[in-house]
């Protein structure tokens, strides 16, 4: 058990396979990931190719950003044990001020924007401070978040429409702009995805220099360069495919905007100090004081930033369809928190990835529009969608609790988790969360050793 | 003595007992025979698999997931759930105490099981039997206290009154007595004692080898999922030594390492420190404590459970308990604030609770993020951590520790107690400590576990850092430390270098007024 982690593995192994999306460390979105290129292709098939035009795609990008920001707040108050309620309610009501700070007050659209991030800090101090300085439960504070910003956005728009102008619309609706010579494509998105496979290169190299330093396991290199193949791939094909479509449109705007955050946020997440407290807090929040975290300040820090993407999401929204209304944002606290359970949170705090959630939310926008696409009607693609969500952790949470793999289980399973080696042992009680998800950044356990 | 015993029947024979999880074989014709009227310890390191073998006879690992048979009152039986167990009167309780909090007593003692007819419960009738049941066990509280307002050592009373409502033959305890103090065990024991004389039986799983001695009639040792021996404790003539030699398969030299530090000056001083408690404002629970640390020496505090001793840690470690109420803390001469935990981590103290899972560690973290968790700063720049310092600080301590583990990338979890209480050691040797307070560092792991730490606290004091060692076991205590205190009902009521303390002086200190069953 003693000897040293260095041996060098030859020949096939599952994890391999599994570190191709993984890289060693959060292994959990690969079982999702599975589920959304599933479900991706069956709609591909089912509607006979319309999924993946690229009028489609650019499509469900623009549709969804805003409700996949949400999903990035949201999964790191779930990790720290709360959830909130009033993201819809705080989109709407940051977005007519938005509208009415452009229309009544002559800002310009960046300004606007600055403003709109201001009001959504401010929403998220006051929740924040509740929650975290008052100790009122988060579910609470946001029900009546729900109510209090819903009936503000009401109140000072009279429940009316309020357009927004040209300028700010970018945000919601723009594209990467036509640049270069005229080749067939747009020029900055084919860039675009060539930078992002450099980038995916250079990551995968320093990613096994580092292990290497480390003296760590490494998968064989043919995985590394799987991975990057497989990966650039499918980049290179989306790019374009977003390139290619009808003149005038690219890679919107909005998916830059997402895209940067969903970077900057597993950097957080994964990286810093300030991840690292959230998880702690959401694990054992007085583990975590005794170890120096101030969780207090943790707590105030996840609702605000959920409000201040709230106020994104909204101000995305309201950009897309050119006016703030009464409205706008019902039920999207239910998407996004819906997207992070799908990717592998735990009701129970503790467990939840940026990117599982990310992707959780692309297999709900898939379904969806797929479900649209073929003309079936709203009310029963609510009903699927709720259906999907309930089986989806349901089957997580069944195969948790018998300790085996089943189909999804085995895609979404954290390797080891469920070796026999573990079970063998004197079971803690304490064996993780009813939520859903095993610890998402452990690494299998190597019986070989 | 223990003289009849051997003509009673015999209730239970487990035969052969083979458990498998995939890949593994838990128990490996595991065979444990108990008569009537006995007291059966199972004595075992953590792993050996004593709580799976438990789990095969009371139904939680139903019948056909195992192989060979359980033979109880002269039948093979096959149970399929607990349910059925408990109605054939085997009872099992564990060491986490199933017990609702917010209900009483009664309502505790009969859920479940409540009397009365359609689903509507008699509470004249469950009140009546309550109070039978709680005189039985020696318990004269209330039977409509709330169970989260009596002490631990009173809730295991309530389990076993639990027990005996369900027509116990046979009780299964798991670590009765990891969480009680010298006066509660000693009262369990008596009553499991007690219960022996009126035809109940008792198997007992137990780390603390000076109870088995005391109390057990046999003894089966398992290891490494075997069934090694079995043991009649006097005719045997069984002692500590015995028991452990045969669980860990040699005999263990000295339990305790070598005292080889050199004692420094005094470095750490506390001075008349006061802590009112949390919610009840008159009630103090550290009452002008004074204490000084030297650097290499390694202090002793005993105390039974309540003293104060856990209480007055964790004031220190930036107020993480009560309400501060007076007191001075000194180090290296200079007066210090430690207004809170970052604080006190800044000021080189580290604390390591007495209770591992709830406060020691995050259950769903990996070893190496455990382990870098009381100081990420130490390996950040900025607030970006540095995976590569964190991989190879944790793979150190993965290795000077012994940790057992493939890698540091696994769950805490999946950690036995000893290497758990490993990983919280490494968490806090991280924050390079000058003052290290150990609370209860050795509950609930196992032997070989224990003389490990023992000599990691040895090095510590070795290289010198100073450590307070609060601890329930008096062997532990005198055998580790070089001074030691004892405090009683939040005071501190004496001072004894090791070389002048015995267990009976210390027992003395430890009880200096009236002893009261703490509630």
């Amino acid at each position: 058990m003693s000897a040293p982690v260095t041996d060098k593995r030859s020949g096939f192994d599952i994890r391999d396979l599994k570190s191709l999306f993984g890289g060693g460390g959060s292994l959990k979105q690969f079982g999702i990931l599975g589920a959304l290129v599933a479900i991706i292709i069956i709609f591909q098939l089912w509607t006979g190719g319309k999924t993946l035009q690229p009028g489609n795609i650019i499509n469900i990008v623009q549709q969804y950003s805003y409700i996949l920001i949400l999903a990035i707040g949201m999964v790191m108050v779930i990790i720290a044990g709360h959830i909130d309620l009033s993201v819809g309610s705080v989109a709407a009501f940051t977005g007519i001020i938005v509208a009415l700070a452009m229309k009544d007050w002559n800002f310009p659209w960046w300004a606007a924007i600055i403003l709109g991030l201001v009001v959504g800090g401010l929403i998220g101090a006051w929740q924040g401070f509740w929650v975290a300085y008052i100790g009122v439960p988060a579910f609470i504070v946001t029900l009546a978040g729900m109510l209090i910003w819903r009936g503000g956005n009401q109140f000072i728009g009279d429940s009316a429409t309020v357009p927004v102008g040209a300028g700010f619309q970018v945000i919601g609706k723009g594209y990467l702009p036509e640049l270069g010579p005229n080749l067939g494509v747009n020029n900055l998105t084919m860039l675009l995805g060539i930078v992002v496979v450099l980038i995916l290169i250079g990551l995968e190299v320093r990613g096994r220099r580092t292990r290497a330093v480390m003296g760590a396991t490494s998968a064989p290199a043919w995985t590394s360069v799987a991975r990057v193949v497989v990966l650039g791939g499918v980049v290179l094909v989306a790019a374009y495919l977003f390139a290619t479509g009808r003149v005038g449109t690219s890679f919107p705007v909005s998916g830059i905007i997402l895209a940067v955050l969903v970077v900057a946020y597993s950097f957080l997440t994964n990286r810093t100090t300030i991840g690292r407290h959230i998880y702690a807090v959401g694990g054992n929040k007085h583990a975590a004081e005794l170890s120096g975290v101030n969780s207090k300040r943790v707590n105030f820090f996840v609702m605000m930033n959920m409000s201040v993407l709230a106020a994104l999401a909204g101000m995305i929204f309201v950009a897309r369809s050119q006016a703030s209304g009464p409205f706008d944002g019902t039920g999207w606290e239910l998407d996004a928190i819906a997207a992070v359970f799908i990717g592998g949170a735990a009701v129970s705090g503790g467990i939840g990835t940026v990117a599982g959630s990310i992707i959780g939310g692309l297999v709900m926008a898939v379904l969806s529009n797929g479900l649209a696409l073929k003309g079936i009607s709203s009310d029963l693609v609510q009903i699927i969608k709720g259906l999907v969500l309930l089986i989806a952790v349901g089957v997580d949470v069944f195969n948790k609790s018998q300790g085996r793999p089943s189909i999804i289980g085995l895609m979404t399973r954290n390797q080891g988790g469920r070796g026999g080696q573990k079970l063998a042992e004197e079971p803690t009680s304490t064996q993780v969360s009813p939520g859903g998800g095993t610890p998402d950044t452990v690494v299998p356990a190597d019986l070989k050793n | 003595m223990e003289t009849a015993h051997n003509a009673h029947p015999t209730i239970l024979e487990m035969r052969s007992i083979t458990k498998e999880f995939p890949g593994v074989k838990a128990l490996d014709k595991v065979s444990l025979t108990v008569r009537a009227e006995e007291i059966h310890a199972i004595c075992g390191e953590n792993g050996a698999g004593k709580s799976t073998l438990m789990k095969v006879l009371s139904g939680v690992y139903p019948f056909g997931t195992y192989d060979g048979d359980i033979v109880y009152e002269g039948q093979v039986v096959r149970f399929r759930d607990i349910k059925q167990s408990e109605a054939a009167g085997i009872v099992i309780i564990h060491q986490e105490l199933a017990l609702i909090p917010e209900l009483s007593i009664t309502e505790n003692i009969f859920l479940g099981n409540e009397p009365g007819r359609r689903g509507i419960i008699n509470w004249v009738d469950a009140q009546r039997r309550a109070v039978e049941l709680l005189a039985r066990v020696g318990l004269d509280d209330d039977p409509d206290t709330q169970v989260k307002n009596i002490g631990v050592g009173k809730q295991q009373l309530v389990e076993i009154a639990k027990a005996l409502n369900k027509n116990v033959k046979l009780l299964i305890l798991d670590e009765p007595t990891a969480a009680l103090n010298e006066s509660d065990s000693q009262h369990l024991l008596d009553l499991i004692r007690g219960l022996k004389g009126k035809g109940i039986s008792s198997i007992m799983i137990s780390h603390k080898l000076n109870e088995i001695e005391q109390i057990a009639d046999q003894i089966t040792i398992i290891r490494d999922g075997k069934s090694i021996e079995t043991l009649d404790v006097v005719a045997d003539g069984v002692d500590e030594d015995r028991i452990i030699r045969g669980m860990v398969g040699r005999t263990l030299g000295n339990r305790f390492p070598e005292h080889t530090a050199t004692i420094g000056e005094v470095f750490f001083e506390v001075r008349d420190w006061t802590v009112q408690h949390p919610l009840t404002a008159e009630r103090l629970v550290v009452k002008n404590s004074s204490f000084t640390v030297r650097r290499g020496e390694v202090v002793g505090f005993a105390g039974l459970m309540g003293a104060g001793r856990t209480e007055l840690a964790m004031s220190l470690f930036g107020r993480s308990y009560g309400k501060f109420i007076s007191g001075q803390v000194f180090k290296d001469g200079e007066e210090i604030k430690l207004r809170t935990v970052a604080e006190a981590i800044g000021h080189g103290i580290a604390y390591v609770s007495e209770d591992r899972k709830s406060l020691g560690l995050n259950l769903l973290d990996t070893i190496k993020r455990s382990i870098v968790s009381a100081k990420l700063s130490k390996i950040s720049r900025g607030v970006v951590v540095n995976e590569l310092e964190e991989a190879q600080v944790s793979e150190q301590y993965r290795k000077s520790l012994r940790i057992k583990t493939p890698t540091v990338e696994e769950g805490v979890t999946k950690l036995s107690g000893g290497n758990q209480q490993k990983v919280v050691l490494a968490k806090w040797m991280f924050t390079d400590p000058d003052l290290l307070i150990l609370d209860e560092p050795t509950r609930g792991i196992d032997v070989g576990a224990k003389a490990e730490v023992y000599q990691i606290i040895r090095d510590l004091a070795a290289r010198g850092t100073g450590i307070i060692m609060i601890s329930s076991e008096l062997p532990e205590l005198l055998g580790v430390s070089d001074r030691i205190y004892t405090i009683f009902e939040g005071k501190i009521t004496n001072e004894l270098p090791v070389a002048q303390a015995d267990p009976e002086t210390l027992m003395r200190s430890m009880t200096s007024s009236s002893q009261k069953a703490v509630a």
